[in-house]
C-alpha cells in the first residue's frame, strides 16, 4: 500500500519540531529507509505513520485512506521495534498471535496461523519458549512473525539491526532483505547507519532537522549527493570536503570557460558540464571520496600521517597546507608514514558544492 | 604465624574465605542489639504468655505458670475472635483492596497527567503519609465529628456520629486516606519498570485500554503487586494508629488486634494473657513474611 504524507509537521510539547512540513510519497511494495544522524526526526517520522505519534498539522495517507486521525491499532499497519518489545510472559507462540486475539480470531485459526508464520521465519521448534530463553536473532524472528501475523498493508522497523551484534547483523540483514522482497509489502525502516540503508533501501531519504535533505535510491545517494551534509553523511569512509575557490584558467587554456578551482593551492579541472555554472572568485567546496583519489605525478601533496588498515584497502590520512584529506589504497601498496604523496580525483568523480548553502553545483 | 594471618587475609578479598574473628567482630555489636531489643523482648513474651502475670495484685508479685492455658483461652476467646476478624477485615478492606487499588489508579491516570496536575495530586497524597499519627488521628476526629464535624458540615447532616455508627468503615476510609501514597509511588516506579514499546506494540495490534492493562501491565508489574500487597497487609495488620481514634470504641466495636492486645494488657490489667495473643499474632505475622519470600522465591 502507497504511503503518502503532505507537509507534515510534528512539534512536541516542549516546542521542539521534529517534522517541518515534510512531504514524502513511498511507492507501493518498496523498502524504504529514513536515515540520519539522532535527532533528524526520522524515528519521529515512522511513529507517525505508526499513529503513536499524531501529526500537529498536514495530512497522512495509506493506500486512499486519510489516517491522519486514525488512532494506531485501526491503521493496519505493524511496527517492530528496536528492542522487539515482546511480551516476556507470553510463549513465542502468544506473542505472535497476539495482534490475531485482540482481532477475535478464534483460538484454533490464531493457533494455526501463529504456527505457520513462525515456520516460514524457522521459528518451529521455539514456540513454547518465552522471550527470555531466545537469542537476540531469535527474538527479533519472533518480533518479525507477530508484526506479519495480522497481515498488514505496511511494515515498519525501528532500528531493526541495531540490537543485533555485528556478525549476526550481517546475516539479518540479508534475510530481512529477501523476508521484505518475498512478501512485498511496503516497509519503512529507520537506521542512522548509512551501510544498512544502502544495502537494504530501494530508496533512501536522508533526513536532519526534521526535513528531507536528499531522497533517492542507494546509488544516487552514494554518487552524487545533493548537498554537503549528505555527502559527509553516506560512506563507510568520510567524503573528503575541501574549501576552494574557482579562478580563471591560467596558462594556455585560460579562455573565459576554462576555470579551474583552487584547492589549498592546487588547482583541479571544473568537471566539464557545469564549467558555465561558476564564474571566477565563487567559493566553493569540493566534495571527492577516498576511494576515489589516486596517486598522481602532480596534484594534491601531502605527508602520510596516518594508515589505517580497512582489509582489503587501507584508508591514508594525508597532512597538507590546508585541510587534511583521505584516501584508500589498495592492499599492498600502503605508503609509509611520513613519506610524500601527490593525489588526484578520478575524472568525473569530483563533486563541488557552493559554499555558501553547501548544495551541489549540477549540470544545468 | 604473622606470614599465615597475612595469607588468610588475602583470603578475605574472596566471597566466602576470610578470616572469621575478624568478620565476627563487625557483625556482633548488631547481633548484640538485635538480641537486647529483639529477642529477650520475644522471649519475655513468650515466657510471659504462659503466666497468669498481671499488672497490679497477688499475680503481680508472685506469678504462676500456668503454660498453655492463656493459649487455649484465647483462641477460645470470643472478644479474641472478634478483633482478629476485624483485623482481617481492616487488612482486606484499607490494605489489599482500598490502597492497592487506589494507588494503582492514582499511578496510573498520574502517568498521562500533566506535570503540575501530577506534583499537586502526589504532594497530597504523600502529605497524608508523612504527617505524624497523632496528628491524622486529631484531623480525622475533626472531620468525623458529631457536633461540627467536617463531613457533616459538608452533607447537611449535623449531628450524625460517624466515628460510632460506622466504627470499621471509617477507620477502613482513614487508613486507605493515611496509607495510598507508599502504594502509590510503589506502582508509579513499576509502572515507569515496563517498557514504553511493549505497550505500543499492543496499541499498534489495536488493544484497547483495558486490554493493554491485562495483557501487558498487569503481568509485566506482578512481583510489585505481590510485594506491595504483602508489605501494606503486615503493616496494616499491625497498625496501632486506630486506637489514637476510637480506642476501640464504642464497646470495642473498632478493637483491631493492636488495640485489643493493648486494652487488655493496661487498662485490663492481663499481662499474661496480652502477651499470649501478643505472640499470636507475631506467628501470624511470620507466616505472612514466609508466605512472601516463598514466592518472591519462586518468581526468582
Amino acid at each position: 500500500m502507497k504511503v503518502s504524507l503532505e507537509e507534515v509537521t510534528k512539534v512536541f510539547d516542549g516546542g521542539v519540531t521534529a517534522l517541518d512540513a515534510l512531504s514524502l510519497e513511498i511507492q507501493d511494495g518498496e523498502f524504504f529507509a529514513l536515515l540520519g544522524p539522532s535527532g533528524c526526526g526520522k524515528t519521529t517520522l515512522l511513529r507517525t505513520i505508526a499513529g503513536l505519534e499524531t501529526a500537529s498539522s498536514g495530512s497522512l495517507r495509506i493506500g486512499d485512506r486519510d489516517v491522519t486521525r486514525v488512532p494506531p491499532g485501526a491503521r493496519d499497519v505493524a511496527m517492530v521495534f528496536q528492542d522487539y518489545a515482546l511480551f516476556p510472559h507470553m510463549t513465542v507462540a502468544d506473542n505472535i498471535a497476539y495482534p490475531l486475539r485482540i482481532k477475535k480470531v478464534g483460538r484454533a485459526e490464531r493457533r494455526a496461523k501463529a504456527a505457520a508464520t513462525g515456520e516460514g521465519l524457522s521459528l518451529g521448534g521455539l514456540m513454547e519458549r518465552r522471550p527470555a530463553q531466545l537469542s537476540g536473532g531469535q527474538q527479533q524472528r519472533v518480533a518479525l512473525a507477530r508484526a506479519m501475523a495480522a497481515q498488514p498493508t505496511v511494515f515498519l522497523l525501528d532500528e531493526p539491526l541495531s540490537n543485533l551484534d555485528a556478525r549476526l547483523r550481517l546475516e539479518a540483514r540479508t534475510f530481512l532483505k529477501k523476508l521484505q522482497h518475498d512478501l512485498g509489502v511496503t516497509t519503512v525502516f529507520v537506521t542512522h547507519d548509512q551501510a544498512e540503508a544502502l544495502a537494504l533501501a530501494d530508496r533512501i531519504a536522508v533526513m536532519e532537522s526534521g526535513r528531507i535533505r536528499q531522497l533517492g535510491t542507494p546509488r544516487e545517494v552514494f554518487q552524487r549527493p545533493a548537498n554537503v551534509f549528505v555527502a559527509g553523511f553516506i560512506g563507510s569512509t568520510p567524503m573528503n570536503l575541501l574549501a576552494g575557490e574557482c579562478v580563471p584558467g591560467d596558462g594556455e587554456t585560460a579562455t573565459s570557460w576554462g576555470h579551474q578551482i583552487d584547492v589549498a593551492g592546487v588547482r583541479l579541472p571544473v568537471p566539464e558540464d557545469i564549467v558555465t555554472e561558476l564564474t571566477p572568485g565563487d567559493k566553493v567546496i569540493v566534495g571527492i571520496r577516498p576511494e576515489y583519489l589516486t596517486e598522481s605525478e602532480d596534484g594534491i601533496k601531502g605527508t602520510v600521517e596516518i594508515v589505517e588498515n580497512l582489509g582489503t584497502t587501507s584508508l591514508v590520512t594525508l597532512t597538507t597546507t590546508g585541510p587534511s584529506v583521505q584516501l584508500t589504497v589498495p592492499e599492498g601498496r600502503e605508503p609509509e608514514p611520513g613519506a610524500t604523496l601527490h593525489v588526484t580525483p578520478a575524472p568525473g568523480r569530483l563533486l563541488v558544492y557552493r559554499a555558501d548553502d553547501g548544495e551541489l553545483i549540477d549540470a544545468p | 604465624m604473622a606470614h599465615q594471618t597475612a595469607q588468610r587475609s588475602l583470603a578475605g578479598d574472596v566471597p566466602g574465605g576470610g578470616d572469621r574473628r575478624q568478620g565476627l567482630a563487625f557483625v556482633v555489636p548488631a547481633l548484640l542489639l538485635v538480641t537486647v531489643f529483639l529477642i529477650l523482648p520475644a522471649l519475655w513474651t513468650l515466657y510471659l504468655g504462659l503466666t497468669d502475670y498481671r499488672l497490679t495484685g497477688v499475680q503481680a508479685a508472685h506469678p504462676k505458670v500456668v503454660g498453655t492455658a492463656n493459649y487455649t483461652h484465647a483462641l477460645g476467646d470470643k472478644d479474641f475472635r472478634d478483633a482478629l476478624g476485624r483485623t482481617l477485615l481492616f487488612v482486606l478492606g484499607s490494605a489489599i483492596i482500598g490502597q492497592n487499588v487506589l494507588g494503582f489508579l492514582l499511578a496510573w491516570t498520574l502517568r498521562s497527567a500533566r506535570r503540575w496536575a501530577r506534583a499537586l495530586v502526589e504532594t497530597l497524597v504523600l502529605l497524608a503519609w508523612i504527617l505524624p499519627g497523632v496528628v491524622v488521628a486529631w484531623l480525622w476526629i475533626a472531620f468525623l465529628k458529631d457536633q461540627g464535624g467536617t463531613l457533616n458540615a459538608i452533607l447537611h447532616t449535623p449531628g450524625r456520629d460517624w466515628w460510632f455508627d460506622h466504627p470499621m468503615g471509617s477507620l477502613i476510609v482513614f487508613n486507605v486516606w493515611r496509607g495510598t501514597a507508599f502504594s502509590m509511588m510503589l506502582f508509579t516506579a513499576a509502572l515507569s519498570s515496563v517498557p514504553p514499546s511493549q505497550l505500543e506494540s499492543a496499541r499498534l495490534a489495536g488493544a484497547s485500554g483495558w486490554q493493554q492493562l491485562r495483557d501487558v501491565v498487569l503481568p509485566g508489574i506482578r512481583g510489585h503487586i505481590l510485594t506491595n500487597t504483602l508489605l501494606i497487609s503486615l503493616w496494616t495488620f499491625n497498625d496501632f494508629t486506630p486506637y489514637l481514634i476510637t480506642k476501640g470504641e464504642p464497646h470495642g466495636a473498632s478493637a483491631v488486634l493492636p488495640v485489643y492486645i493493648y486494652l487488655t494488657a493496661l487498662p485490663g490489667e492481663r499481662l499474661g494473657f496480652a502477651s499470649a495473643i501478643s505472640l499470636i499474632m507475631l506467628v501470624i505475622n511470620l507466616l505472612l513474611a514466609l508466605a512472601y519470600i516463598r514466592i518472591l522465591r519462586r518468581r526468582a
